[in-house]
């Protein structure tokens, strides 16, 4: 019966014709691989608990009385927006489950985007041929971040209706085209009612088939450009060494599926996130304070504050303040983050070849070095998101809190960027730091100075890639030697690592 | 570490009886139960999810329960591929990308030579489809565009505040001098625009009596110890409600901006480059706060076609 049924499809769509081929895919194995697939499997995650929210959630500004299960708000009168995401955290089963494990997935994609965003950087894996799919990845940051914002802006609470206040304000500041551009994607002057419905289809629809799309190109150039691996084991830069997609690719990354949404699942269980109910609704003369955006804007946030408050007048025109920090820094980032394969091989590298094999980081201290330090700036940023936090902690004026951040924007990454060059060049002459401990002793001597001297191993300690034994050659069945009378040479090559 | 000449084999030359396909746990017994347990486990926690959603569980009992059974299931899973399943290693053969100029050329030379064909003696053709598709891609965004939203024309420019407009509380009550205490602020409105984010306006009261110039020319804009600022920041537009009359300051709560009442709100703090705009205001014959007239300035964050006024 289900042969009949594969042998009618198959008939018709010659799937064994290249099954063969797909089930022997060779996937190299290195833990930072797996960085990009956290990315995919929340982003199913996301896809799956937002369907579900989607069935419950109104997007209309209209006022509507709020009765229902959560008292404390019994009476108010709110937008359906934010009475309808109170009905799902209060009054849907499983709903409060669903929204803390949509929001959680989103926080963890974003996450993971910009961990995998950092492996491939400091991996050179961005170099040609895959110079484009660096380009799609960066595309989908920027959707990712934006779909994130949208997200948590539509529930019309406090917080986040303070953030659109914010967007509007950045997106008039854009020159040339910024007063109407705002007044165009928020359906008139702020406040109007358009935001919550209009967010809502970029949201749900538009932005999500976008990434889609996006995606499925990103994954098919990972297919068709075979997945980059690092150098040893065999590996060469016109081969793929590592484990088939049947059976053990399929087991580890269906696996890895499982345990991401677990644990996304574990913290959606006992982590609280988001609690609109203790923000209140959104109304405009009213201020939130000591409430932070989620962590993936918080750079944009540090920059507001860090930001000098100057502007900048022309006649009949001007550029307002929060251009520079909220559209010039992440335009000129972005920018340097789509060229920069192409900047690299022409100003560091001169190397326009084609690269399967990956970099240690330190193996390109100009490149590592370059990619912390801008990486320090934006952590720097983040941290200067929370000045009024920590001027309270630490119970110092926010004056020198604020200036702290100002001049640690500027001092740490030019501190950052000459001790990770360094790191680098030290590292190179280590040839087996990162691998495993070396086994030394020290010793003191009459004078009191100390020594480090290499000592014997440790006892009952191997290192048997060291010691590979060569395996006899291996009996293949008579009709795959005949099909492959090249590929079975006498010595077959092949060494068994010896395990105990 | 073996040297990088060693070839592993291609899955489809190698046998099933090669070193390549032994299982990579050490102890492969111990690594079986591991796994067997995982399942169960998994096994437990989604069944334990059914139950909980059936009797309508808090959001933690949910969670866990399909959590952990998630993670077990997917821990099973991972434990059965890394180590009960062939160690390998295997390879395979990767074709480099770059292209040849020949092959280059043949695709050049079929589209060049085929279009020449079609197009040959016609580019009439070529130009009115051109014309015509050129219109279509011009017309096709006059809709989306205009249906996006109105011209701002002049609604950055002015508020809903006239001259004679009653300074309104929220719940539509007009206020007077005897409503706050020193020390005390109040959000109002014009009575024709209440809870607006646009018009809101914070009234101050920064002393006993007396009226209070911020700046000259302002001489009656603040009688009795009463002043009036737009709420809305001119940093990034967060409402500044926040008030801290022993420095006589109003403080932004986004990015701490704070601006000096008894100085214009002239910023003396953080990233907001303009002071708020100042409300003229009088005490009318029947004892209300009224406003002299309009905002003079635009209020709010800077925008591209705000003038530029320092
Ligand atoms: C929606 C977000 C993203 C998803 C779901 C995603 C997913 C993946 C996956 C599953 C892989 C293969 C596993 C791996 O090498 O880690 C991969 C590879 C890759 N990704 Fe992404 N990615 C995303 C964003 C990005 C970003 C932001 C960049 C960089 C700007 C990027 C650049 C690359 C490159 C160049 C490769 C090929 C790496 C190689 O062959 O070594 N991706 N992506
Ligand atoms: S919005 Fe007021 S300080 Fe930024």
């Amino acid at each position: 019966m289900i042969d009949a049924i594969y042998n009618w499809i198959d008939n018709r769509l010659a799937l064994s014709k290249s099954g063969r081929h797909l089930l022997n895919k060779i996937f190299p194995d290195h833990w930072s691989f797996m960085i990009g697939e956290i990315a995919l499997y929340s982003f199913i995650v996301l896809l799956i608990s937002g369907v579900f929210l989607t069935l419950y959630f109104v997007p209309s500004e209209a006022m509507t009385i709020y009765h229902g299960a959560y008292k404390p708000l019994d009476g108010m009168r709110v937008s359906q927006a934010y009475a309808s995401t109170i009905n799902i955290s209060f009054g849907v089963r499983g709903g409060l489950f669903m929204r803390q494990l949509h929001h959680w997935a989103a926080n963890i994609f974003v996450g993971s985007i910009v961990v995998h965003m950092l492996r491939v950087f400091f991996t050179g894996a961005f170099r040609r041929p895959r110079e484009a799919n660096w380009m799609i990845g960066a595309t989908l940051l920027i959707l990712a971040i934006f779909n994130g914002f949208l997200g948590y802006s539509i529930p019309d609470d406090l917080v986040s209706g303070t953030g659109i206040r914010i967007a509007f304000s950045i997106l008039e500041s854009i020159p040339f085209v910024g007063t109407n551009l705002a007044f165009f994607l928020f359906g008139g002057n702020y406040p109007g009612t358009d935001i919550i419905p209009r967010f809502f289809i970029l949201h749900v629809l538009i932005l999500p088939l976008v990434i889609l799309g996006l995606l499925a190109a990103h994954l098919g150039m990972l297919v068709k450009h075979k997945h980059t691996q690092f150098k040893g084991r065999g590996a060469r830069n016109d081969n793929v060494v590592g484990s088939p997609l049947w059976p053990n690719y399929a087991a580890k990354a269906g696996g890895f599926f499982f345990l991401t949404t677990g644990v996304t699942a574990i913290l959606a269980a006992l982590v609280q996130i988001n609690p609109i109910w203790q923000y209140g609704p959104y109304v405009p003369y009213k201020v939130s304070y000591a409430v932070q955006p989620d962590w993936y804007m918080g750079w944009l946030d540090g920059a507001l504050r860090v930001m000098p408050s100057w502007e900048i007048h022309l006649p009949g025109h001007m550029i307002p303040n929060v251009f520079f920090p909220g559209i010039l820094l992440p335009g000129v980032t972005f920018t340097l983050i789509y060229l920069w394969p192409f900047i690299e091989s022409k100003f560091i590298t001169h190397d326009y070849a084609e690269h399967h094999l990956l970099d240690k980081p330190r193996d390109n201290p100009m490149r590592t070095a370059i990619g912390a330090a801008v990486f320090a700036f934006y952590f720097v940023l983040f941290g200067a998101s929370s000045t009024d936090v920590l001027a309270n902690y630490l119970q110092v004026s926010l004056n020198v809190v604020l200036w702290a951040f100002r001049i640690a924007c500027i001092v740490v990454p030019i501190v950052v960027f000459p001790v990770a060059y360094k790191i680098c060049l030290e590292l190179q002459h280590l040839p087996e730091a990162g691998k495993r401990k070396r086994h030394m002793i020290i010793v003191r001597d009459e004078e009191g100075a100390y020594h480090s001297v290499d000592s014997e191993e440790y006892p009952g300690y191997v290192t048997p890639e060291l010691a590979p034994v060569q395996i006899e050659e291996v009996d293949l069945s008579p009709e795959i030697s005949a099909l492959n009378a090249t590929a079975t040479p006498k010595d077959t090559g092949v060494y068994k690592i010896p395990r105990d | 570490m073996p040297d990088v000449t060693e070839e592993h084999p291609n899955l489809e030359s190698v046998s099933l009886d090669a070193p390549q396909f032994e299982v990579a746990a050490k102890n492969v017994k111990r690594t079986e139960y591991v796994t067997f347990g995982a399942f169960i486990l998994g096994f437990i926690g989604f069944a334990a999810f059914g139950a909980a959603y059936t009797q309508n569980a808090p959001t933690y009992m949910l969670g866990l329960t399909i959590g952990l059974g998630l993670f077990f299931f997917g821990f099973g899973l991972v434990s059965w591929g890394k180590y009960l399943m062939p160690q390998g290693p295997f390879s395979e053969p990767r074709p480099l990308m770059e292209t040849t100029e020949q092959e280059r050329e043949l695709l050049k030379a079929d589209f060049t030579s085929r279009g020449k064909v079609a197009i040959k003696r016609r580019s009439f053709l070529v130009k009115a489809m051109a014309a015509a598709g050129g219109v279509f891609g011009i017309v096709a965004a006059f809709p989306l565009i205009r249906s996006l939203g109105p011209l701002p024309k002049n609604s950055l420019m002015t508020t809903k505040w006239r001259k004679g407009s009653y300074l309104t509380t929220i719940y539509g009550d007009k206020v007077r001098p005897s409503d706050l205490e020193v020390g005390g602020i109040v959000t109002v409105f014009p009575e024709d625009d209440l809870g607006s984010a646009i018009s809101q306006t914070i009234l101050l009261r920064v002393k006993e009596s007396g009226p209070i110039v911020t700046m000259p020319g302002r001489e009656n804009w603040a009688p009795d110890g009463f002043v009036a600022y737009s709420k809305v920041c001119t940093h990034a537009g967060c409402p500044v409600g926040l008030y801290e009359h022993l420095e006589q300051l109003l403080v932004c709560p986004c990015h701490q901006s704070m601006f000096n009442v008894k100085d214009g709100a002239m910023p003396v703090f953080g990233p907001a480059p303009r002071p708020l705009p100042q409300l003229p205001i009088y005490i009318d014959s029947d004892g209300y706060f009224r406003a002299r007239a309009g905002y003079d300035e635009p209020i709010g964050p800077g925008f591209w076609t705000r003038g530029g006024t320092a």
